[in-house]
């Protein structure tokens, strides 16, 4: 399909592409380019820049924004920041996205930018895990209701990492907000080009979080932590509260965690999520806290900024080109002897799972998948420190 | 979309003027407008587009005069006197859509307040149809099969039992009601009972009143029209 060769090159200008040295670095990391070979980003921005032919919508789709090239590139252009904008300058007319499982989390969202809503959301809050009506400190829950109760041939349970979060805050003597009525924070909708029911969410999360005078909001899915974190303010402004990943937490609060509990100690590997590593700059605090809780961690080859994307971003585009890039990781991880994937994002998650449900591979890919803060908190000491430490009430 | 509607903007507008008359008689929530035609079954999907118009126009104009007379004191929250209920209606082809031809066949008289969408087996229905049919503006939504035992592909309808209870757990963290959605079994020879069931369901959903998850500004163009010709009627 033929692009708009009208739209401005402030796209461009922004992305700094024209600082591309055609080196080829973002083809060679870029996952998807293993395995599609008619993709390039290379090629992309060098038409861009020499034909001023802009990526057809078919292309801005392929992207998993996953951020590998970006790292990579030594003259800093954002491809991804790049693709984003295209896909919104061009959502609705040319882009409209291969929304995966048929646009229902596309609609859930949408759906959760009207007024008058009164969701049934924390059903799953279980007796013994306190959370506060209000208070200082939030956890922002996310979707992680929605998926469990739409991936149940999955069985995931993306919610055992809320409830390993709100069990950690405990243990830390917090007892996080967690909002009734919070919204989906928008992520994959701003990602998917609709910026405007990105904002309407954005502005309702913020306001609500400003109601309950909360300064500072934790979160367990790093998209959501991304978002808040970087996308939010260009939407609705500077935000009254400071935001933290989970992981930050436990690493920040190690001590007073009294980390005894739960089986011995296992092997486990750890799945960079691409928007806590490479966006949000949060590599460490992972493994401290894995450290801190006993964990003993294995890495993959590539790990850290260098992770390989679950491909599924955005719930855009699931190909088959995802699946074997799914496959090849959960490849790796089972290379490096741990018995259990530990990932910090419920897309993750399902993305992993559902490849491993390929009954053509069998157990070749099959392993545990885990949250980072479900397994955190199964190694916290029982009870007992949760009242110690209740006494301090940060 | 828009020829063929054009196209039958006549025929429309004939049976809408015959169907005038027994409707403002009788006080039942029913009109003649959805007839179902035999010979439009055998002609798939395009002929969808023309009877769901058909239930369109009509719908917007009956309203008002019923609503006067009868609902109020059911609802339990106000409803806006100029509410239409939106039902969309997923039939499969083989039972659900034949029975609604049944219905029409008969001439049987029923609300004309739905859309109906045919899919190939009532299992289709994944969730995100429901969900998609609620985000353009859906008050309600049914889902119509085949028996168990009775479905063309066999076990199609016990699929779509799973994605259906999918559906409602999405919904009901979501916060909507449980009564705007519906699945149900309709055999081809059941007209009556399509007949019955849409017209329970558009009351049920009448009493609930529209869904507050989509603002109503959020209209096609051409539906923002029928509402305004509603409320002209109304006044």
């Amino acid at each position: 399909m033929a692009t708009t060769p009208t739209l401005d090159e402030s796209a461009l200008r922004e992305a700094r592409a024209f600082l591309c040295l055609e080196c080829g670095k973002c083809t060679s990391s870029c996952v998807v380019a293993r395995y599609n070979r008619s993709y390039s980003p290379r090629r992309l921005i060098s038409q861009a820049l020499a034909g001023g032919r802009l990526p057809s919508a078919e292309e801005l789709g392929i992207c998993l924004t996953c951020m590998a090239c970006d790292a990579r590139c030594p003259s800093g252009v954002h491809f991804v920041e790049l693709i984003r904008e295209l896909r919104r300058a061009t959502y609705g007319r040319e882009f409209a996205g291969n929304c995966s499982h048929g646009g229902a989390m596309q609609s859930l969202m949408k759906l959760m930018t009207a007024d008058e809503l009164t969701q049934d959301r924390l059903a799953w809050i279980p007796d013994d895990l306190k959370i506060a009506a209000e208070g200082k400190v939030a956890l922002f829950v996310g979707c992680a209701p929605y998926f469990d109760s739409f991936f149940t041939e999955l069985e995931v349970n993306t919610l055992e990492g809320v409830k390993g979060a709100i069990k950690i805050l405990n243990a830390a003597g917090v007892e996080p907000v967690v909002l009734a009525d919070e919204r989906c924070c928008g992520h994959d909708l701003l990602w998917g080009g609709d910026a405007e029911h990105f904002e309407k969410l954005a502005r309702k999360n913020v306001e609500m979080f400003r109601e309950k005078g909360v300064e500072k909001v934790l979160f367990q899915c790093p998209e959501c932590y991304y978002t808040f974190k970087a996308d939010y303010e260009a939407a609705v402004g500077p935000l009254p509260f400071e935001v933290q990943h989970i992981s930050e937490f436990v690493a920040e609060h190690a001590p007073e965690l009294a980390f005894e509990g739960g089986e011995e100690a296992e092997t486990v590997t750890f799945q960079d999520p691409c928007r806590l590593a490479r966006f949000g700059g949060v590599v460490e605090a992972p493994r401290q806290s894995l450290a801190a809780a006993g964990v003993e961690l294995a890495e993959m080859g590539r790990s850290g900024t260098r992770a390989v994307c679950c491909a599924g971003n955005g719930w855009l585009n699931c190909d088959r080109f995802s699946k074997e890039i799914q496959v090849e990781r959960l490849r790796e991880a089972r290379a490096t002897g741990a018995t259990t994937l530990v990932t910090s994002c419920p897309k993750c998650e399902i993305h992993f799972r559902c490849a491993m449900n390929d009954p053509n591979l069998g157990d070749e890919i099959k392993m545990e998948i885990r949250d980072l803060a479900a397994t955190l908190a199964a190694r916290l000491a029982d009870d007992k420190s949760e009242k110690e430490t209740e006494k301090k009430d940060k | 979309m828009t020829p063929p509607e054009k196209e039958n903007a006549p025929a429309k507008k004939g049976k809408k003027a015959g169907s005038k008359a027994p409707r403002k008689g009788g006080k039942a929530p029913t009109s003649s407008s959805a007839k179902k035609r035999p010979a439009a079954a055998k002609k798939a999907p395009a002929k969808a587009k023309p009877r769901k118009a058909a239930a369109k126009k009509p719908a917007a104009k009956k309203a008002p005069a019923k609503k006067a007379a009868a609902k109020k004191p059911a609802s339990p929250k106000p409803v806006p006197k100029d509410f239409v209920p939106r039902v969309v209606v997923f039939a499969c082809n083989w039972c659900s859509y034949a029975g609604a031809d049944t219905a029409g066949i008969s001439r049987l008289q029923y609300s004309p307040h739905f859309r109906i969408i045919r899919v190939m087996c009532s299992g289709r229905v994944h969730p995100a149809f429901v969900l998609r049919a609620f985000e353009l503006g859906a008050d309600g939504v049914l889902v119509s099969g085949c028996h168990f035992g009775d479905c063309h592909y066999i076990f199609g309808n016990e699929r779509a039992v799973e994605q259906f209870e999918k559906t409602k757990a999405l919904l009901k963290i979501l916060g909507l009601e449980e009564g705007r959605i519906r699945l149900e079994w309709i055999s081809a020879a059941e007209g009556p009972k399509f007949a019955r069931v849409i017209n329970e369901f558009v009351e049920q959903i009448r009493a609930l009143g529209p869904s507050t998850l989509v603002p109503r500004d959020r209209l096609l163009p051409e539906e923002a029209e029928e509402f305004a010709d509603a409320s002209a009627l109304a006044k």
